[in-house]
C-alpha cells in the first residue's frame, strides 16, 4: 500500500504534465473542429479545404512575425483577418454557385475536396509558399516554469489562454448579437429564416469568415507550439479536428470542443502510456466507439440523418 | 504474366546493350554513348539533400568531360520529392524509355530501396551516393543484388559509430532514442545503436517512435525529461530533428543531442541544435588532397561548402565513370563486374573498395554543430 501510495505521487507530476500537453493539443484542435461544426450547422457541409485554411493562417502569421517585422499578436490578428477574406472568396467561388443551382449535398462535398487539394497544390508552387518544411523562429523566448513537479512553458499558457479567450469571444458573437441570432436562425430552419427576412447568404458569409478567422489562430498558435510549417500541414491537424466535431456532434459548438479536448487527451495519453505508434489508431478508434454508442455525437441531437 | 512481361523488357534491354557493345554504338551516327539517369529529391522534405546530389554529380560529369574511356555520356535528371511511387515511377520510366544504361542515386533509404530493386531486375547498374540502410544492395532473402553498389557506409556501422563515441568519448551512461517508425534509415539507425549502446554498458532508458506526420512530441518528450537521459539520439533528417530538438529544449531537456548523416543540412535550426554531434562521410575539413581538391571546385562552382550529400554523389558519380572507363564498354554487365574490382579507389570520402555486398569499407567522421552554421570536425573512426 505505501509503495503503491509513492509510485503515484511520483507519477502524478508526470501525468498532470501529460494532461497539460493534451490540452495544448486538444485546444488548437478545438479552435480548428469550430469551423467544422459551424459550417456544417448552417449549410450541411463538411467543408474539407478548413485544414487548407489552417495552413494558410500559419503561413500568413509565421511571415507576419518574421518578415513583415509585426509584434506576434498582431501577426495573428492579421492571419485571422486574412483567412475570414479568403474563407468567404472560398465559399463565394465555389460553394455559392452550387447552393443557387440547388446542387446535391455530395457536390458540394466533392467540391470541398477539390478546393482543399487545389489550395494545398496551389501553395506549394515555388512562387506562392514553396513545396519546403520551413523552420518557425518563435518571437519570444522559451520560458519554463516548474510548480511541485509539473513543468509549464509560456507556449502553453500562451494556447490554452489565446483559445479560451476566442471561445469567449465566440460565444458572446452567437449568443449576445444580431448576426449571431441570425446565425442561429439559420441553423435551425433555412427556409423560416428566409422567410423572416434574414439574408441567408450573407449569414453563411460570416460563419466562413468567423471558422476561417478561428482556424487561422489556430494555425498560428500550431506554429509556435510546433514549430515547423508546409503546404500540408494541415491535413492531418483538419482531419482530427473534423475527427472531434463529429465526436462531440457535429453542428454543434460545445460538442466540438468537447471532443476536441477528448481527441487532444487521447492522443497524448496514447503517446505517454501505451506507446506513440497506437495514438492515431486510439484516437481512431474512440471515435467508431461512441459513434455505435451515440450515432448523433456526444452532445449531437438524436434525429432522423437526412443525408 | 507481370513476370513474363518484365522477363520480356529484360530480354530486350539485354539486346540493347549487347548491340551497343558489338556494333561500336547505340545512337545514330555510330557515336558510342553511355546514358545515366539521376533520381534525386530536388523538392520537398529533404531538398537540400537533393540539390546537393545534383551539384555533386554535375560537377563529375563536367570534371570528367562528359566522357568516360571512349563513350560520351548523356544525362538524364529527374525529382522524385523523397517519395518511393514516385521514384519508382521516373526509374521503370529512365529505364525502360530513356534506356539509360546506369543509375545513379536516390537519396534516401526508403526511396532507394524500390529503384534498387528495378535496377537489378531490367540488369542496370544503379550506385547511390547515400541511402545507408542494408537492404539497398541486398534483397530480403539476404541475397546481394549484383547491380546495385552504394558510396556510403552502411546503418549498422553508423549506429555503432555513435554508440561508441557516446559511451567512450562522450561518457554518456543512459540515452533516449527516438524514431520514425516508418523510414528504414531511422529505425535502421536506431536499432544499431541500441544494440552497441547497451553492449557497450549503457543503457536505453526511453525507446520511442513516431510516425512521418507527427508534429507533437511533447508526450514522450515530457517522458524523455522524466527519465533524464544523458543524451538523446535522433537518427532522422534535418527538418524532422529540427522539430523535435525545439520541443525538447522547451521540454527542460538538457541532454546531448546526436544523429546520423541525416543532420548534414543547412537547413537545420542549428541555434537549437549546437553542441549536438553527428556521424557523418566526410568532413570538408578533412587535409587530404582529394578533399581539398574536391571542395576548392565545388566551391569555384557552386559558391558553398560542399555538404556529405555532394561529396557522396560526387564519389558516387566517381565509381561509375571509372567502372565504364574501365571496362570500355556500354554493356551494364561487365561495367558492374569492373565497379566490384576497384581495389582502393581514390574518392573524397576515403579509399573505396567494395565488400562482396557492394558496400565500400571506409572510416566514418564525427562532426559537432555549431552556432554560427557551421559543423566542426571531431574525430575519424575506423570499421
Amino acid at each position: 500500500m505505501g509503495y503503491l501510495l509513492e509510485s503515484i505521487r511520483n507519477g502524478l507530476p508526470l501525468l498532470l504534465e501529460q494532461v497539460l500537453n493534451g490540452l495544448q493539443l486538444g485546444f488548437v484542435y478545438a479552435l480548428i473542429a469550430l469551423g467544422y461544426t459551424m459550417v456544417y450547422g448552417i449549410i450541411k457541409l463538411i467543408n474539407f479545404a478548413h485544414g487548407d485554411i489552417f495552413m494558410v493562417g500559419a503561413f500568413l502569421g509565421v511571415f507576419g512575425f518574421t518578415y513583415w517585422g509585426l509584434p506576434w499578436p498582431a501577426a495573428i490578428l492579421v492571419a485571422m483577418a486574412g483567412c475570414a477574406v479568403f474563407g468567404v472568396m472560398i465559399e463565394r467561388i465555389a460553394y455559392r454557385p452550387l447552393r443557387a443551382k440547388g446542387a446535391p449535398r455530395i457536390a458540394a462535398l466533392i467540391t470541398a475536396i477539390g478546393v482543399s487539394l487545389f489550395i494545398e497544390y496551389f501553395s506549394s508552387l515555388k512562387f506562392v509558399f514553396g513545396p519546403n518544411f520551413r523552420v518557425v523562429e518563435r518571437p519570444f523566448g522559451d520560458v519554463r516554469w516548474t510548480l511541485g513537479g509539473v513543468g509549464i512553458s509560456n507556449i502553453q499558457l500562451l494556447v490554452i489562454a489565446v483559445v479560451l479567450g476566442l471561445l469567449l469571444a465566440l460565444q458572446y458573437v452567437v449568443y449576445r448579437t444580431k448576426i449571431g441570432k441570425a446565425m442561429r436562425a439559420v441553423a435551425f430552419d433555412v427556409d423560416a429564416a428566409r422567410l423572416m427576412g434574414i439574408d441567408v447568404d450573407k449569414v453563411i458569409a460570416y460563419t466562413f469568415a468567423i471558422g476561417s478567422a478561428l482556424a487561422a489562430a489556430a494555425g498560428v498558435l500550431y506554429a509556435l507550439a510546433y514549430p515547423q510549417i508546409h503546404p500540408f500541414m494541415g491535413i492531418m491537424p483538419g482531419l482530427k479536428a473534423f475527427t472531434a466535431a463529429v465526436l462531440g456532434g457535429i453542428g454543434n459548438i460545445p460538442g466540438a470542443v468537447l471532443g476536441a479536448l477528448i481527441m487532444g487527451q487521447a492522443e497524448v495519453m496514447t503517446a505517454a502510456y501505451i506507446s506513440s505508434e497506437f495514438r492515431d489508431a486510439i484516437a481512431f478508434s474512440l471515435l467508431i466507439l461512441v459513434l455505435l454508442v451515440r450515432p448523433a455525437g456526444l452532445l449531437g441531437k438524436a434525429g432522423p440523418e437526412k443525408v | 504474366m507481370r513476370r513474363g512481361m518484365a522477363a520480356a523488357l529484360v530480354l530486350g534491354l539485354g539486346v540493347l546493350a549487347g548491340c551497343g557493345s558489338g556494333s561500336g554504338g547505340s545512337g545514330a551516327g555510330g557515336e558510342k554513348v553511355v546514358r545515366i539517369g539521376l533520381i534525386a529529391p530536388l523538392t520537398g522534405d529533404v531538398k537540400t539533400f537533393g540539390e546537393s546530389t545534383k551539384n555533386g554529380f554535375e560537377l563529375a560529369l563536367e570534371q570528367a568531360g562528359h566522357k568516360a574511356g571512349d563513350f560520351s555520356i548523356e544525362y538524364f535528371i529527374q525529382d522524385d520529392r523523397n517519395d518511393p511511387t514516385e521514384a519508382l515511377n521516373i526509374a521503370t520510366k529512365l529505364i525502360t524509355e530513356q534506356k539509360v544504361h546506369a543509375l545513379v542515386g536516390s537519396v534516401s533509404s526508403k526511396v532507394t530501396i524500390p529503384v534498387s530493386n528495378v535496377a537489378n531486375e531490367h540488369r542496370v547498374v544503379h550506385i547511390t551516393g547515400t541511402a545507408t540502410n542494408p537492404a539497398v544492395t541486398v534483397d530480403d532473402k539476404g541475397n546481394r543484388k549484383p547491380f546495385v553498389f552504394r558510396a556510403c557506409f552502411i546503418d549498422p556501422f553508423q549506429g555503432q559509430v555513435a554508440a561508441k563515441f557516446a559511451l567512450e568519448t562522450l561518457g554518456a551512461r543512459t540515452a533516449a532514442v527516438l524514431y520514425d517508425k516508418g523510414n528504414d534509415y531511422s529505425v535502421g539507425l536506431a536499432e544499431n545503436f541500441r544494440r552497441h549502446f547497451e553492449a557497450g554498458g549503457g543503457q536505453v532508458v526511453a525507446w520511442e517512435a513516431y510516425a512521418l506526420a507527427d508534429t507533437d512530441f511533447s508526450a514522450i518528450l515530457s517522458k524523455v525529461a522524466d527519465a533524464k537521459p544523458d543524451l538523446l539520439y535522433l537518427p532522422d533528417y534535418y527538418q524532422k530533428v529540427s522539430l523535435i530538438g525545439k520541443q525538447a529544449r522547451a521540454k527542460g531537456i538538457t541532454a546531448t543531442m546526436m544523429g546520423g548523416d541525416g543532420w548534414d543540412s543547412a537547413e537545420l535550426d542549428f541555434a537549437t541544435m549546437a553542441g549536438g554531434y553527428f556521424t557523418n562521410h566526410y568532413s570538408p575539413e578533412d587535409t587530404r588532397p582529394e578533399v581539398q581538391k574536391f571542395v576548392a571546385d565545388y566551391q569555384a562552382k557552386y559558391g558553398t561548402v560542399p555538404d556529405a550529400l555532394a561529396a557522396l554523389a560526387y564519389d558516387a558519380t566517381n565509381i561509375l565513370l571509372e567502372g565504364i572507363r574501365r571496362s570500355n564498354t556500354s554493356d551494364p554487365d561487365q561495367i558492374r563486374q569492373a565497379i566490384q574490382n576497384l581495389k582502393g579507389f581514390s574518392a573524397v570520402s576515403g579509399q573505396i573498395s567494395f565488400d562482396e555486398n557492394g558496400n565500400p569499407v571506409k572510416s566514418a567522421a564525427i562532426l559537432q554543430v555549431q552556432a554560427d552554421k557551421t559543423t566542426r570536425f571531431i574525430a575519424s573512426v575506423n570499421p
